[in-house]
């Protein structure tokens, strides 16, 4: 049985792997905004199969807060070696592009507060020498593109992050795996036309439960985004900057 | 935000916008456009799609809320699909009260549709076991629906064809098994006569029975076809050698159709080649086995988007039901079919008995039930299906608005003469392009 803290845990992604964690009978502490959305989805996990749910509901942009977070969670869960970090906005490009403060407004949510968060974390699985994190960063992270850069950076540094943490925690036993979803069909993403490159939160769920299981570093879900990014990031930049993406 | 939801026949294709419905609690999305709920789109014409309106989809909702291990009863959204139910249920020795024959359908569709299946005479539809469901209306008001409570809008929302309003949640009781294995005998038969004095034999004792009928026979061979029938297996009958109380499932082996056949690939030589080597799968007279419940229920949920046979241009269900005290009128049916030559790829057959559903719009009704698709050909197979249509009025039967995409208003309107009574307890802000259609 794992003990497992989910940040984020009413978001689409988080959801689907919170109930293959509950299939598998481990225990949760779910962390998100909304009180009454946790305690759905909490009722849902307990019969799932989860060995104990639990949820606190923070505003995770209150930085303050982030070490009651793992405090409560760790009291709660009687131990830790699991966080599933998946919160994040997708923000509007274009009135970032315009106002700062937008800008600066989505970088602290989607990149700031997991630095913050990630800062206790880190510092508590070190010292007991096992653990796993597992962060939702995703494949706008990988090059700047004119359509969502401001998301994309967040991201981006997100993935930086992660990749210097788990080289820091890789010789105290702790997994840190960068989770790249592409598109993903959730309640985020209602606005926009679907196509063939979409995927489910289910799928993607399953490829972050089997990330977690494999001990990787770095899973891009589906897998073929694995294959367009690396053909994205191969595209010169006198020919990229020219392209409308 | 326009999308691709499509029905399962992909016929009609329509625009229309769609949003998610995440939470329970949540209000309904403003719109100046008309709304229906959607969930996984397995209907096969167009009561789950809304041309120029909103899609509400459902599958958000995908929450459970309450289990009682002891009466059965299960609690969930509306969104919660039956393979969801089914791996929660199973394990516990549980099964679902009545399905359909694709387990990829939302609690929310199958009470819209007042969902039957293979044990019908025995069970009743799947409204039949619903206990009570939350109804959120367009003006913001959440009824909770019952027989004890707001008892038209339950007997309306049942089999309502989401016009209603959204279905939040929902109750039914679950029906105990003893193990997720079943007990089966698939037996041929040579004609309808011979399917007629199976199914009356075989209903006391069978609590699932069915048919496939070769549509592509004629002559002698008119109506000939094979009949399944099984009950979930008794604690006494399993095997010593099974020591676990549920035996895990096997590993699954669904394939997803890759790619939409060309429009060409299915015509009348390919489905009676098809026909001919499905009815001689079994060279005995009568198979008997133990299989597990998901083949049996489910064949063709194995092959995923097997809507995709059929090509882009999609294909068209027929489920009629008629009397079954005058053997003639399926006869008239097939041989209708027959001399047609537009064969029907997958035809099924089942004796729905005395049973009477409970919804307003409810299908079933005492009689034979006869389910068949055609690929998509245009004017010939509309004017085939016009056909069966006038055999189908004729005998006072009815059509299954759920596989429907082309029954006309007249039609509709005689099949079901209480859709007027039925409209007053229609949501204002609810339609859909099936009920623009019929009822125009």
């Amino acid at each position: 049985m794992r003990k497992i803290l989910i940040i984020g845990a009413s978001s689409a992604i988080a959801q689907a792997t919170a109930r293959l964690f509950a299939q598998q009978k481990d225990a949760l502490f779910l962390v998100g905004r909304n009180e009454e959305k946790l305690a759905q989805q909490a009722e849902d996990l307990r019969l799932q199969g989860a060995h104990k749910v639990d949820y606190a509901a923070f505003d995770l942009n209150e930085f303050e807060h982030h070490p009651t977070i793992l405090s409560q969670a760790t009291v709660s869960l009687n131990g830790l070696d699991t966080v599933l970090i998946a919160h994040g906005v997708l923000d509007d490009q274009k009135a970032g592009e315009q106002e700062y403060v937008v800008a600066e407004e989505a970088l602290r949510t989607n990149f700031l507060s997991v630095v913050s968060l990630l800062t206790p974390i880190a510092n508590q699985l070190e010292q007991q020498r096992y653990g796993s994190i597992a962060v939702i960063s995703s494949v706008a992270g990988d090059r700047g593109r004119q359509s969502n850069y401001i998301y994309g950076t967040a991201k981006g540094a997100v993935s930086i992050f992660l990749s210097g943490l788990r080289n820091r925690l890789a010789p105290a036993n702790v997994n840190v795996l960068t989770v790249k979803p592409g598109f993903v069909d959730t309640p985020m993403t209602a606005e926009f036309k679907k196509g063939a490159l979409w995927a489910s939160p289910e799928q993607v769920a399953t490829g972050i439960y089997q990330g977690i299981e494999k001990e990787k570093s770095c899973v891009y879900l589906p897998s073929f985004w694995w294959l367009i990014m690396l053909i994205i990031r191969s595209i010169p930049e006198f020919v990229f900057k020219r392209l409308k993406l | 935000m326009s999308n691709n939801y499509t029905s399962w026949g992909r016929f009609p294709k329509v625009t229309q916008q769609s949003t998610p419905i995440s939470w329970r609690n949540n209000s309904l999305p403003y719109s100046d456009t008309l709304l229906l709920p959607h969930g996984l789109g397995r209907s096969y014409g167009d009561v789950c799609l809304n041309d120029q309106g909103m899609l509400l989809t459902t599958r958000t909702l995908n929450r459970f809320i309450s289990f009682d291990e002891q009466t059965g009863v299960l609690r969930c959204e509306s969104g919660v699909s039956f393979a969801e139910i089914l791996d929660f249920a199973v394990p516990r020795g549980w099964f679902l009260p009545v399905t359909p024959g694709t387990k990829f359908v939302t609690v929310g569709g199958a009470i819209a549709n007042d969902v039957h299946g293979k044990n019908h005479h025995k069970a009743g539809t799947f409204g039949k076991h619903i206990r009570c469901f939350e109804l959120l209306r367009s003006d913001g008001e959440r009824l909770l629906c019952s027989p004890d409570s707001n008892t038209e809008l339950f007997t309306a929302t049942i089999a309502g064809l989401g016009l209603t309003g959204l279905i939040t949640w929902a109750e039914f009781t679950l029906r105990p098994i003893h193990h997720r294995a079943m007990k089966t005998e698939n037996i041929q038969f040579e004609n309808v006569e011979e399917f007629f004095s199976l199914s009356a034999e075989s209903d006391q004792d069978y609590e699932y029975t069915m048919s496939w009928v070769d549509c592509s026979a004629k002559g002698s061979h008119l109506g000939r076809g094979l009949f399944f029938r099984g009950n979930h297996i008794e604690k006494e009958e399993i095997p010593e050698t099974w020591n676990t109380p549920f035996l895990q499932k096997l590993p699954a082996i669904a394939r997803t159709m890759p790619i939409n056949l060309p429009n060409f690939a299915l015509n009348a030589k390919t489905v009676q080649l098809f026909n001919q080597l499905y009815y001689n799968q079994q060279s005995e007279k009568v198979v008997t086995g133990l299989t597990d419940y998901d083949p049996f229920f489910y064949p063709l949920d194995a092959i995923l988007e097997w809507n995709r046979l059929y090509g882009t241009r999609g294909f068209l269900q027929y489920q009629c039901v008629v009397p079954n005290d005058d053997h003639r009128i399926i006869t008239e049916i097939l041989s209708t079919i027959a001399e047609s030559g537009l064969s029907s790829f997958l035809a099924v057959l089942k004796n729905f008995g005395d049973v009477e559903a409970m919804g307003m719009l409810s299908f079933p009704r005492k009689g034979v039930t006869l389910a068949l698709d055609f690929p998509m050909k245009g004017a010939a197979t509309f004017a085939l299906l016009e056909r069966l249509d006038a055999i189908v009025r004729e005998a006072q039967g009815a059509v299954y608005p759920c596989k429907d995409a082309r029954l006309s208003s007249q039609s509709f309107k005689t099949y079901y003469p209480q859709w007027e009574a039925f409209s007053q307890y229609i949501d204002p802000r609810f339609s859909s392009s099936f009920w623009r259609r019929v009822t125009r």
